[in-house]
């Protein structure tokens, strides 16, 4: 039976599963869409935690990041794990504790200002929104790729599938949508690096068998360096980032999974404080799975890769390379004649991706506009690593099919979680909070129920039609959450003396600094500039971590120039401190 | 200072001394093992891994899977002897 019948029948399953639980879930009250009651267990809300942590770009693109960056993709592994740590000791219990909804909730109370409130509100808006641009496209890529269906009509799908179990159950169909969703996507990411394990090194556990020996002798990641130091690029064990730079990145980003809005009110839907702190754990553990294994893929397939087409004669090459040349994901020009294929460092084309032509070249491939001067021939996208590493290794059908429902699950289990906190940062920090404070709790649930529409809307909208610095503006997203929340809600739970003036300051100039950097080396705006440029010599998606420098110092500076916080205020963070006596989560 | 506030006040000195404590291994593993130390620790060996990368690509996650486990351990412990358990 063929990929896409059981693609197919894998989506279908999936989806006809979510929208059951969804059904199941319905949710009747603010208490119940916000935060799915306050009744959600542990392991239960890790695994809802995990599935709404990992999306398409974990899932996809991550293996095939690191399979290409080798050493230096030890950021996005540090740093997507290493801030729940951060999240589980300094921000989830006590988050918790104080019991509300949202994180402007806590902004704005914790620094009595409804300017506070608002600026956490932009801030967590402009976050989230960019974060679901990149979700809804990446549904619309799994659909056109595996089911050979036009990339707006996926993304229309998906839209759909999102709505239907996020507006009938909010947080509540949400949570336990996600709990199903984990379950296929880790189904679904392991079952290919299970097989390729076994094949390359005998071992079936993936992250023993990156340490394994291959066939021949020598240890596989020893291998890989020597195939990479001959082809001309640098070892992968070693990468080619500054040391200072894989440190700010890493650090950016851990702070950053600390300061996401949607990754924090995960912690608000657990019963009690301890719960908070366990379901960290649980959620930490289950991301783990993934994450110590998306390194070994990246091994196995850039390993396989090299071997399967370095020096070999295009009219030789296996199925799997010409039908991923057809749906654009690689392209080849054959610079020096030879007919054969050469994949040396360098970039292949002029510009970031293949332009084709109609015509096919002199070995049936097809040809490429905007190729290059330099020696390499070969154009792979990354995402390929993962989505096509099944037909490398010549896995059964089912088990392809397998992979494009595990990565809808990923896409559109971030989507939800995003489009809630959307959703309720306007009818909760907007609405309830500053424009209408008598409004009911049924006519509060119609306006969330509104907005995650209109967002939705909005979402698919920019999956359709992606800005060009999407991934630009994700970075930007982590950037923002470490240089505005992150250092915001922490000195707000640990520094007492912390004040409203403090806590603003700090934020907007966190903020301006962030935006600026982004706006200038990603975007060529204020005179542009190169690496050579960079501060300190600081890559963007590491800036983060200087703006969150300056945002607490600049907080700490201006705190104490300026009066305490009331003395109702210092109350609620010694409360806070304290776990027992968490009630339900209440909104007031 | 009540007798309720000196007890918060135990309380918290205690559960800032297992934060420092924890951040520090959390510190250590990621940013000395996996970046700082790497190159120095890349002359050593875990089966087929060089262990600077090792540290970096998998064994400070491991690391921080247990961080986490052993503090809802030490808490739970700390939140019992002060009464905070509910």
């Amino acid at each position: 039976m063929s990929v896409q019948f059981w693609t197919w029948l894998l989506v279908g399953l999936t989806f006809a599963l979510y929208f059951g639980i969804a059904i199941w879930a319905r949710a009747g009250s603010t208490k119940e869409f916000y935060v799915a009651g306050g009744g959600v267990s542990p392991l239960a809300n890790g695994m809802a935690t995990a599935a709404d942590w990992m999306s398409a770009a974990s899932f996809i693109s991550m293996a095939g990041i690191i399979s290409f960056s080798g050493y230096d993709g030890s950021v996005y592994l540090m740093g997507w794990t290493g801030g729940y740590v951060l999240l589980a000791l300094l921000l989830a219990p006590y988050l918790r504790k104080f019991g509300k909804f949202t994180v402007p909730d806590f902004i704005g109370d914790r620094y009595y200002s409804n300017t506070a409130r608002t600026v956490a509100v932009i801030c967590a808006l402009i976050v989230s929104f960019t974060y679901v641009a990149g979700q809804m496209r990446g549904v619309g890529i799994v659909f056109s790729q595996f089911l050979q269906v036009d990339i707006n009509i996926g993304v229309i799908i998906g839209m759909a599938v999102v709505l239907t179990f996020a507006l009938l159950g909010g947080m509540k169909g949400i949570t336990y949508t996600q709990v199903a969703q984990y379950c296929v996507l880790i189904f679904a990411f392991m079952v290919p690096a299970f097989f390729i394990s076994m094949q390359m090194t005998g071992n079936i556990i993936p992250q023993i068998g990156m340490g394994s020996k291959v066939e021949g002798g020598a240890f596989l990641l020893d291998k890989l360096d020597t195939l990479h130091t001959q082809l001309g690029f640098n070892e992968y064990t070693s990468g080619t980032k500054s040391t200072w730079d894989v440190f700010a990145i890493t650090l950016a980003l851990m702070t950053g999974t600390a300061g996401l809005p949607h990754v924090i009110v995960r912690f608000f839907t657990v019963p009690k404080v301890k719960d908070a702190r366990k379901s960290a754990g649980y959620a930490l553990f289950l991301i783990a799975i993934l994450y110590t294994t998306a390194p070994a893929i990246a091994v196995f397939s850039r390993t396989n890769l090299i071997e399967t087409v370095s020096n070999k004669e295009y009219k030789e090459i296996p199925e799997w390379f010409k039908n991923w040349e057809n749906t654009g994901l690689i392209a080849w020009s054959d610079k020096n004649g030879d007919g054969k294929i050469q994949y040396v460092a360098g970039n292949a084309l002029s510009g970031k991706k293949p332009e084709y032509t109609d015509a096919r070249g002199a070995n049936g491939e097809r040809v490429v506009a905007n190729v290059s001067d330099a020696s390499n021939e070969l154009y792979v996208d990354r995402d390929i690593m993962v989505l096509a590493n099944p037909e490398i290794a010549n896995l059964p059908n089912w088990v392809i099919g397998l992979v494009a429902a595990g990565g809808l699950a990923a896409a559109l289990s971030t989507a939800a979680g995003l489009l809630l906190v959307i959703s309720t940062s306007v009818s909760h920090d907007l609405v309830k909070k500053q424009l209408k404070p008598d409004i009911s709790d049924k006519d509060e649930l119609k306006v969330a129920r509104i907005a995650i529409f209109v967002a939705i809307l909005i979402a698919g909208y920019f999956g359709i039609n992606p800005p060009g610095f999407v991934a630009a503006v994700v970075a930007l997203a982590f950037g923002l959450a470490a240089a505005s929340f992150f250092p915001a809600i922490i000195l707000g739970i640990f520094d007492k003396r912390m004040n409203s003036q403090g806590a603003i300051s700090g934020m907007v100039v966190g903020i301006v600094l962030m935006l600026f950097y982004m706006m200038k080396f990603k975007l060529n705006m204020f005179g542009g500039g190169t690496s050579a440029d960079w501060w300190f010599g600081t890559s963007p998606e590491g800036f983060g971590t200087i703006a969150m420098c300056v945002n607490v110092v600049i907080s700490l500076i201006v705190s104490r120039l300026t009066p305490a916080p009331p003395q109702d205020v210092q109350d609620m963070v010694e409360s806070i401190r304290i776990p027992s006596g968490a009630g339900e989560a209440h909104d007031h | 200072m009540s007798d309720k506030q000196k007890h918060a006040s135990a309380y918290w000195k205690e559960n800032i001394k297992y934060l420092a404590i924890l951040l520090v291994i959390w510190f250590a593993v990621s940013f000395g093992c996996g970046i700082l130390f790497r190159e120095e620790l890349d002359q050593f060996r875990l089966g087929g891994f060089k262990l600077g990368f090792w540290f970096a690509q998998q064994g400070s996650i491991y690391v921080f899977v247990i961080l986490i486990f052993v503090y809802v351990r030490l808490m739970n412990k700390l939140d019992k002897k002060y009464g905070f358990d509910d």
